[in-house]
């Protein structure tokens, strides 16, 4: 399990996340850590970096984590979390540039094989390449 | 439904009896199972013009097969792309069961 690249998804609403997370669970499967988080600390829209740095956490991987992200200040939060790991880890944690939820089916489809970090992202990016 | 062709590729045909044709689910079964041997594997539907890697989910999704369409599958390489067209072949046969293990 710990040997498949995770996936965390961050959008401004929480039922989006999770909502994607479930449709990664239900497609792909179990073998694939999935975390998500969305919305604000008073639950509104937004984004918080400390939850993405827990859902980097609780989707970590020796293999590393691939973000998915929806609008905006999803990706600026997301890159600043992972500026905010420790050094080590850091190298280990891409944003994708990819639509969340394809890009999350697909990202998660490449992890489950026991693709790299590098292959999952180009998976996940293979949608926005044209 | 096995032939072997010239050297070592290996082909099947199957027609695709998913009553919504290859969406999304089937897509990703089609693609994790495809992962899982060494050979290269290609699919088209038949008669199509190209052939798609099988192993990726972004094109195998983005194929579009329909319902009652027959896809071709080959597959070359690898010790195991006899079993990799057999794999696939039962995988489409069967509806895309969902996985026991």
């Amino acid at each position: 399990m710990s040997d498949t690249v995770g996936i965390v998804i961050v959008s401004h609403s929480r039922d989006i996340a999770k909502g994607t997370a479930d449709m990664v669970r239900q497609m792909v499967g179990s073998e694939v850590r999935v975390a998500f988080c969305g919305g604000n600390p008073d639950g509104g829209l937004g984004t918080s970096v400390p939850s993405i740095i827990d859902a980097i956490n609780d989707a970590w991987s020796a293999k590393g984590v691939a973000i998915l992200v929806d609008l905006g200040g999803a990706e600026t939060n997301s890159e600043m979390a992972v500026e905010m790991l420790e050094p080590a880890r850091r190298d280990h944690v891409v944003v994708c540039n990819a639509p969340i939820v394809e890009g999350a089916v697909m990202a998660a489809t490449e992890a489950a094989g026991g693709s790299t970090l590098a292959q999952v992202k180009a998976v996940a990016e293979e949608l926005s390449a044209d | 439904m096995l032939d072997k062709a010239d050297g070592q590729i290996f082909s099947g045909n199957v027609r695709l009896i998913h009553a919504v044709g290859m969406h999304a689910r089937p897509a990703v079964k089609l693609t994790k199972l495809a992962k899982k041997f060494q050979a290269q594997i290609s699919v088209r539907v038949e008669g199509a013009a190209e052939w798609i890697n099988a192993k990726s989910v972004a094109k195998i999704m983005a194929m579009r097969a329909a319902h009652g369409s027959t896809i071709e599958i080959k597959a070359s390489g690898g010790s195991d792309a006899e079993a990799a067209v057999a794999a696939l072949v039962k995988l489409i046969e069967t509806d895309f069961p969902d996985e026991v293990s």
